[in-house]
């Protein structure tokens, strides 16, 4: 396992030394892209001005408000959905074709709605992670052993209770699951929202600095959102497969 | 990643109608909310779209967009089963590399359009370049998957009646992983396209995402609203086929 990781991060170290020298050899121009380590210099001077702090903040939580509003809706939504098995056949062709479809051609339509502010930008980032917590969470409560619904039959719990001490927590790792794809969605829907139109946060400020060639803004906060997304995943994944293992797959 | 259900004793078309019927009516009523400056009417825009359908530049719009497209899905499915195959193969680059595909597949991939651009300039290499970036990734996660998952039982067999390697893949492995691998196809088909759209929504003079963009900017609802049907009634129809081969597939492969 730690010679995978070493493995794993002489890949990585690489590929940054490789991008490093290919700049450094000017192969790759300045004005497309600067070398790793003045990136990486700019990002430390970008967070310690402070410029950026009310753009990250936006930014951050209309995400974590996108995202636990998804999460939310999609595990009641799949929960009741579970047990109206004709509506379900009916939503099962919409849930299988959703993310075909870019949503964000609706955004302009919110936006005529609900005005320029943060609320077309939480809607979009919701119906994005929304389906993926619905389609994940019915994923896992199919699964859940029928011993286990006997067992709350036999103890004569309630539906509210059978889904809190029952279901939900036996489906967790599926649920889990969703929620990882969520938070990528909530991401992906706020920021580029941002990028089509808005008055601020991270995706607006990227934007604004790729038109104006400011690639002292623009790769570090880049960089930020990849980290960001990456930080999120990793933790939400470590605690999937802590779960799956409980579960003894 | 989804789970397919098995196909539904009621027939699938009614279920088929009476969602599509659902949305049109939901649509009617969002209208009636929204009003004129809202939304475009079901009825407004269908004749908008056969309007805009017969106008002469929309067909050079929409070649534009299905040729970066099927230039895109072409290089995500070409490059996807090779890395594919090569990560199941070899034991060692399938669990060094897994986790970092896993990763980038959960990254807003639109944050990098910037550097996508700067690095291709405005046009088809760009859009193409984002449409793989999007549909490569699925591609290479379900071969990998695929191959890494055969059954030990198929493999074995194999052995007992002595195949060389190359017969393994062709005889046993490839087709123990043609399922699979469709779904991995269906996903990549999907977000190739959406990768490409969103690269002509954000930085392109040409194709339907543009036509969305300056149709936002213009403010011409029935436009934007005529577009966005066109565009999901082509990815709804692809991929419910797709689908739709995919569970045939599953259930034959059992």
């Amino acid at each position: 396992m730690t010679r995978l990781r070493l493995y794993r991060f002489a890949v990585i170290a690489g590929a940054i030394a490789l991008l490093e020298i290919l700049c450094l050899a000017r192969v790759i121009d300045p004005i497309t892209m600067q070398a790793p380590h003045l990136v990486l210099r700019d990002f430390l001077r970008l967070l310690a001005s402070g410029r950026m702090n009310a753009a990250i903040v936006k930014t951050m939580a209309n995400t974590v408000l996108a995202f636990g509003l998804a999460a939310a809706a999609g595990l009641l939504l799949a929960v009741l959905l579970q047990r109206r098995r004709a509506l379900r056949m009916t939503l099962d062709p919409l849930f299988a074709t959703y993310y075909a479809v870019p949503v964000f051609a609706f955004y302009p339509f919110f936006i005529v709605v609900f005005g320029l502010g943060d609320l077309p930008q939480i809607l979009i980032a919701f119906m994005l992670g929304v389906v993926a917590v619905i389609v994940n969470t019915l994923n896992g409560l199919d699964r859940v052993p029928a011993v286990l619904l006997k067992t709350a039959r036999v103890l004569r719990l309630g539906p509210v209770e059978t889904a809190l001490r029952v279901t939900l927590p036996a489906a967790a790792p599926h649920i889990v699951g969703g929620l990882k794809l969520a938070v990528a969605y909530a991401f992906i829907g706020i920021i580029g929202s941002e990028f089509i139109l808005s008055r601020g946060g991270i995706g607006y400020e990227i934007n604004f600095a790729y038109n104006n060639f400011d690639n002292a803004v623009m790769y570090p906060l880049i960089l930020l959102i990849l980290l960001a997304s990456v930080a999120f995943n990793s933790l939400l994944s470590r605690w999937e497969r802590t779960l799956h293992a409980r579960r003894g797959r | 990643m989804q789970t397919e259900k098995s196909p539904s004793r009621r027939g699938g078309a009614v279920n088929l109608i009476l969602l599509i019927f659902a949305l049109v009516a939901l649509w009617q009523v969002l209208y009636w909310v929204a009003g004129e400056s809202g939304l475009a009417s079901p009825l407004n825009t269908i004749r908008y779209t056969a309007a805009l359908v017969r106008r002469d530049d929309f067909a050079a719009h929409l070649y534009d967009t299905l040729s970066a497209f099927g230039i895109a899905l072409a290089i995500s499915v070409v490059m996807g089963l090779l890395v594919g195959f090569w990560l199941g193969f070899d034991r060692l680059s399938g669990d060094v590399f897994e986790p970092m595909f896993l990763s980038l597949y959960a990254i807003p991939k639109l944050t990098l359009y910037p550097i996508l651009l700067l690095a291709f300039g405005l046009g088809l290499p760009a859009k193409v370049a984002f449409g793989v970036l999007h549909g490569v990734i699925p591609v290479i996660l379900f071969t990998f998957g695929a191959v890494r998952n055969t059954r030990p039982i198929l493999i074995k067999t194999g052995r007992v009646m002595k195949l060389s390697k190359s017969q393994m893949v062709r005889w046993i492995l490839f087709p123990a992983a043609i399922p699979e691998i469709f779904t991995g196809l269906r996903v990549g088909f999907s977000l190739t396209l959406i990768g490409t759209l969103l690269a002509e929504m954000f930085a392109s003079q040409r194709g339907l995402g543009y036509l969305l963009m300056t149709a936002i900017g213009l403010h011409n609802l029935q436009q934007v609203t005529a577009v966005t049907l066109l565009i999901v009634v082509f990815a709804a129809a692809v991929s419910s086929a797709l689908l739709w081969l995919d569970r045939r597939l599953h259930f034959t492969g059992r």
